[in-house]
């Protein structure tokens, strides 16, 4: 499904500040695989993200959805198969529109937007059904401008929105993190429904070490451009936060020092 | 003075059409293109030359349409591909032309058009068989206007070719492409994540914003009897003046809603500088600077309104509290 071979990217090559972002990644999510991502500041989350989404190139390596080699696209071409939330609630959605055209922005994401109007009365009832399944009471706010909205509910939107059509991968960069606890265990528990229900192959990146540890079939943990840690299945779901932070210690040789990683 | 203001009108009307491109630029897109004052000489001189060689007046308004459209573009592809700043794109836009558009000119900086065909006189022997200048003057007089227009024609053409670039623009941001234009000016990290192209969709929204200064430049030309090379100077502050304007006083809540105030905006603005220029004090020469003092002024009153209300609720209730303190 998501296919990632040898991809390195370094930052201000042949100059003091140089840095080696990515070091020989290899990565294959199967269909309907969560993997959840962590690691330190700096470990290179962020960095594999933008390789996936296409908003960053590889200095090598290759990047395939479905078999297809998508490494050359750009990101706006690659969003076909990809859908995505960012970390800031402001960032997903365009805040002088109104919540169905919003909903009509993304629902053309997979397709050829064309001159013909983009909020038809059918797709209103089909955008009312779908923003029903967050319990919000958006559904009885098409034309309020998102602007309006919170941000738990700009948050919830956007994760409608990048998940409804369906896409062959979806990409969460920490997106709960800029939330209020109950907003974030809200918006927590509908990444979860909503994962299951389309069956979604999805890669998240976390910060919080419960959330990665609740969320998702398999985790990843990054250090230092590579991962160092991949486990799945039963042995995922035996973890505690406990034996993380001694795996880490035990790869590394020394102590996991990032006071978000270990307070989450 | 009902003559003359019914002269604004018409001009206003006619400069709505400028006034809705500006608005698809520094509303929709949020791109301040100064490429304006440049287009809009461009559609003047595309149509005056076509029409003195001999081009039928409304294919010649086409043209300098499409002659806009594509300066549009072009200050697109600098912003998108050459990756310059929008306002530097503009600039150097406008700059370059200054002289394209002397060179359509034939290297005369003015062109007359006074004895030539226009859409306006196009329709004449028509429009006088329905007699209604005759019925509207003789209203006028009846209610004790002296001097009375000579003819109604253009602002009734002007009134149908503005109502339908409204309706077209208005259908044109609700599709699928439309949306995604305007939340290429909302939140372009967004639409990009959505699949959507902004660099395309950036060119051809200044496409289409230019391609409307144009058509205005065109039919202004038209209607005023000759092309003048400097006309385009300040254009931009007057399409900003109009939609500013037209926001302040009728509203943005809907697209339909914002483009409508924008097309009154342009009358209004013409009105006011009109009434300005009565002024005794006041030549044809300060027009500039009472339109960027208009500007400036229906950009800073709607907030110095809404600070001072502000002000006024907090007070309100801290009066309140202290009675309640009072009375208990």
């Amino acid at each position: 499904m998501l296919y990632l071979s040898d991809i390195s990217v370094t930052f201000n090559e042949d100059t003091p500040d140089e840095k080696k972002a990515l070091q020989d990644i290899n990565l294959t999510l199967e269909q309907g695989e969560f993997v959840t991502v962590i690691g330190s500041n700096g470990a290179g989350k962020s960095t594999l993200m933008n390789v996936v989404s296409g908003s960053l190139k590889p200095d090598i390596g290759t990047v395939k959805i479905n078999n297809k080699d998508v490494t050359p696209l750009p990101e706006f071409k690659r969003s076909n198969y990809i859908g995505r939330v960012f970390q800031d609630p402001m960032a997903g959605t365009a805040p002088s529109m109104t919540i169905e055209e919003n909903l009509a922005m993304a629902y053309a994401r997979n397709k050829k937007r064309r001159f013909r109007i983009g909020v038809t009365k059918k797709r209103r009832e089909l955008f009312r059904e779908y923003l029903n399944t967050l319990h919000l009471g958006l559904e009885d706010r098409l034309n309020a401008k998102v602007g309006m909205l919170s941000g738990g509910e700009r948050q919830a939107l956007s994760l409608l929105m990048a998940t409804f059509t369906e896409p062959n991968i979806l990409l969460l960069d920490e997106h709960t993190a800029a939330l209020d606890p109950s907003r974030a265990e809200l918006i927590t528990k509908l990444t979860g429904d909503v994962v299951e229900k389309f069956h979604l192959t999805t890669l998240m990146v976390t910060h919080n070490m419960q959330q990665a540890l609740d969320l998702g079939n398999r985790l990843i943990m990054m250090d230092k451009g590579q991962i160092i840690l991949d486990v799945s299945g039963e042995e995922k779901q035996d973890l505690t936060i406990e034996k993380l932070l001694q795996e880490f210690q035990r790869i590394r040789g020394e102590q996991l020092v990032n006071d978000r990683a270990v307070l989450g | 003075m009902f003559f003359s203001m019914f002269g604004a009108v018409e001009s206003g009307i006619i400069f709505a059409i400028m006034a809705l491109g500006v608005y698809l630029s520094f509303r929709v897109l949020d791109f301040p293109d100064l490429t304006v004052d440049g287009s809009f000489v461009t559609g003047a001189a595309v149509a005056a030359m076509c029409i003195v060689n001999g081009v039928s007046p409304i294919i010649a308004t086409v043209l300098a349409a499409v002659a806009g459209f594509v300066a549009g573009n072009i200050t697109g592809i600098l912003n998108t591909k050459g990756k310059i700043n929008p306002l530097l794109s503009g600039i150097l836009m406008m700059t370059a032309l200054y002289s394209i558009n002397l060179r359509i000119m034939g290297g005369s900086p003015n062109i007359p058009l006074l004895n030539e065909p226009t859409v306006f006189n196009f329709l004449e022997t028509a429009w006088e068989k329905t007699g209604i200048d005759q019925f509207l003057n003789g209203l006028l007089t009846s209610i004790g206007v002296e001097v009375v227009p000579g003819t109604w024609i253009v602002i009734f053409v002007m009134i149908i070719i503005t109502v339908i670039v409204k309706l077209i623009t208005d259908y044109y941001l609700k599709t699928e492409i439309g949306l995604a234009l305007r939340a290429t000016g909302d939140n372009e990290k967004m639409i990009r994540s959505l699949s959507a192209n902004t660099d395309t969709l950036k060119i051809v929204g200044l496409g289409f914003s230019n391609g409307l200064v144009a058509l205005s430049g065109a039919l202004i030309a038209q209607n005023d009897g000759f092309v003048d090379l400097k006309s385009g100077i300040g254009m931009i502050v007057i399409g900003l003046a109009s939609v500013i304007i037209g926001e302040a006083l009728f509203g943005k809540k809907t697209i339909v809603r914002t483009t409508l105030a924008v097309i009154l905006g342009a009358i209004v603005y013409r009105m006011v500088v009109t009434a300005a220029l009565k002024v005794d004090f006041l030549e044809t020469g300060d027009m500039k600077l009472i339109s960027a003092i208009l500007v400036v002024a229906a950009l800073v009153t709607p907030k110095v309104i809404a600070t001072v209300r502000e002000q006024k609720r907090r007070q309100r209730k801290r009066i309140d509290l202290n009675n309640k303190a009072k009375g208990a």
